[in-house]
């Protein structure tokens, strides 16, 4: 039996759902959809990310992008270490899209001919086909277009998903992320909107490159060549590298990340197959959005946030002081062994109270 | 002054040197060849760390001057040479199996207590006296080499982040180099006929790492840390004595060298002298 105030709850939450379903996710017509706008946007390699709205007041549209499947051998480590990465659009992590919620994303995906394998995509931000992964299913020498409607807002891993052998696409360099930005922008869980001066896209790989009798990392002649040798060190579950954008040293040194005190950076973080644990040494996170996913509020204030295998997170932080800081997968041998560790470089001027170094290092005194 | 024993010690020792020259080899010759570079002053930039009122500054420039020519190794140790070395069980082995060819190739994976064992271990072998160079000896012979780690930053007391953003960038620019060892040459010869300074393998010093600080009129202080040595290559470090293999990352934000190895000099200002002792150690006239 149904209590009256249980009805009331019913209400309540039937209202509050209504309430957040913003009038674009109704559902359109293919008439409607046909009339939208189209946007072709250039997708750019990470850690940068292609220019967007923060937040629109445009009507929903169909955003084009288009991706070329890259199967090329790249150097992963500073000894000269070779894998076959399958890549889209030959960066590893693949670039990242920014729609807004209620846009249509639209991917034309290439498999060209000079490559070996059948390739697909699966978006986390989609709905139904396995993510979009059994009506893209390519071979070499062909195309397809999949368009779908983003109805989440947040931050999602997409990855290859052939049939028969995910996850070594995966290890392999076939991921990245789309960010499904809300309409009005972020919020700080409170309805006070957020911007960020800079956007960085870190994608974080776990690799399992085989070894032969000496321990020396191996090299094969096609992808196909090191299959079976690379699923039995993946079977063992330890990556031989943990890297960032595809190689150890990727983001650091010339290629480190920059910012300036004042300036706030919005880093999303993907981790297509492992979890994960970033942390910026000397800084925060101001607000996290540790799921990804923008209808929950942010955390606040984090030292240290997670990232699930198989997700995206976001972490929106202001500079606060000049400096060279270490952006890390705060598990440090993965870190500082395995290769997770990238750079900010940060320009502006010293803040004394927030730090100042009291006495410099010298003698030990007697007390 | 010389005791009676002394000296009978260096007649004996003289007629077995007279007598070895005519049936040659009981001294083996170096299998290396030697560079030597003639005494002489040159402007050092001191090693450590300088701190002026508690802030950090570049070390000061100073004069050295050596009164004796340096001899140093024309390159760096072999991967063979060093087997050597553990075959006679006296070093330790290198961590990772040499890949086939390699026993021609700069040694790597040493730390400084290999490369100690090793200059006493072919000291004791030869009879010469061979050691790690200090690092104003290094530099000495490095010449037109040797990076400067002057980072020439206005002294911004208020600041700190320019020096270490200076020291980053400057360091971040030497050390893009594949680590993978290389024939002896790859990296050329510098204006002293050595081969390879600073290429992709740096060399172990004798220098202890120290932080010296001046304060105004009070007494300066020097804390010296044996336990970390100056190491020389592409940009000059500072490494703990028993790491083989640097690494960066995480909180160490510049980039480490690619390789440790061992360049050695040759003590031969009492040169005489330590050939007749090896001769007579040699001879069994003088056991040690």
């Amino acid at each position: 039996m149904i209590t009256r105030r249980q009805a009331l709850i019913g209400t309540t939450i039937a209202a509050v759902a209504a309430a957040s379903r913003s009038p674009v996710l109704a559902a359109a017509s293919a008439e409607d959809v046909a009339n939208l706008a189209h946007e072709r946007v250039a997708l750019v390699a990470p850690p940068l990310v292609h220019p967007h709205e923060q937040a629109t007041s445009a009507k929903p549209k169909v955003v084009e992008f288009t991706m070329t499947i890259v199967e090329k051998e790249i150097v992963v480590d500073e000894a000269g270490t070779k894998m076959w990465a399958m890549t889209y659009n030959g960066s590893m992590p693949g670039p990242m899209m920014v729609v807004h919620e209620g846009d249509y994303v639209q991917l034309t995906l290439i498999n060209p001919e000079t490559n070996s394998l059948p390739h697909n995509i699966d978006f986390h931000a989609s709905t139904g086909a396995l993510g979009g992964g059994a009506l893209t299913l390519i071979n070499p020498g062909e195309q397809t277009t999949l368009r779908f409607k983003a109805t989440r807002p947040g931050v999602f891993v997409y990855h290859c998903a052939p049939p028969g052998m995910i996850p070594w696409h995966v290890v392999s360099g076939m991921n990245g992320a789309i960010m499904v930005l809300p309409r009005d922008g972020l919020k700080d869980g409170y309805g006070r909107p957020l911007h960020y001066d800079k956007i960085y896209y870190v994608g974080e790989s776990d690799l399992y490159i085989p070894r032969d009798a000496s321990g020396a990392y191996k090299a094969y002649e096609t992808p196909g060549d090191g299959y079976a040798d690379m699923i039995a060190v993946m079977r063992g579950l330890i990556p031989t590298h943990v890297v960032f954008e595809g190689a150890v040293g990727a983001l650091t040194g010339d290629k480190a990340m920059t910012a300036n005190v004042g300036e706030t950076v919005l880093i999303v973080h993907s981790q297509a197959n492992r979890d994960t644990r970033p942390h910026l040494i000397g800084g925060h996170g101001d607000f996290v959005w540790e799921t990804g996913k923008f209808s929950n509020g942010p955390l606040k204030d984090l030292e240290t946030w997670f990232v699930r295998g198989g997700s995206a997170g976001a972490a929106l932080y202001t500079f606060l002081q000049p400096g060279v800081y270490a952006y890390v997968n705060h598990n440090l041998i993965e870190a500082a062994e395995l290769g997770a560790t990238a750079h900010f470089k940060v320009g502006g001027t010293w803040n004394d109270d927030l730090m100042k170094q009291v006495s410099a290092p010298g003698p030990t005194v007697a007390e | 002054m010389a005791t009676s024993s002394n000296l009978i010690l260096i007649a004996a020792a003289g007629a077995a040197a007279i007598a070895i020259g005519v049936a040659s080899t009981h001294v083996p010759p170096d299998a290396t060849e030697f560079v030597t570079i003639a005494a002489g002053s040159f402007s050092y930039r001191a090693s450590g760390e300088y701190l002026r009122d508690g802030v950090a500054v570049d070390a000061p420039l100073t004069t050295v001057t050596f009164d004796r020519p340096i001899t140093i190794m024309k390159r760096q140790v072999s991967r063979a040479e060093y087997q050597g070395c553990v075959d006679d069980g006296a070093c330790k082995p290198i961590d990772d199996a040499a890949p086939e060819g390699a026993g021609g190739l700069p040694a790597v994976g040493v730390d400084w207590h290999d490369a100690t064992t090793y200059a006493a271990w072919l000291s004791d072998r030869t009879g010469r006296h061979y050691r790690l160079p200090r690092d104003a000896e290094w530099v000495y012979a490095a010449g037109e080499r040797f990076s400067d780690d002057a980072l020439a930053v206005d002294g911004d007391a208020g600041n700190p982040a320019k020096r270490w953003i200076a020291a980053y960038d400057k360091e971040s620019a030497a050390a893009t180099l594949d680590p993978q060892p290389l024939p002896f040459g790859s990296f050329g010869r510098n204006a002293n006929g050595l081969l390879d300074v600073a290429g992709n393998v740096w060399e172990w010093t004798d220098s202890c790492y120290v932080r010296h600080a001046t304060h105004g009129a009070a007494k300066d202080s020097a804390v010296e840390n044996c336990g970390v040595r100056v190491v020389e290559g592409r940009h000059r470090a500072y490494m703990s004595d028993f790491i083989r293999n640097p690494r960066g990352g995480a909180c160490s934000v510049g980039p480490p060298p690619s390789n440790f190895g061992i360049r050695l000099v040759r003590d031969d200002e009492s040169g005489i002298l330590a050939r007749l002792v090896a001769m007579a150690r040699l001879l069994g006239i003088w056991r040690t």
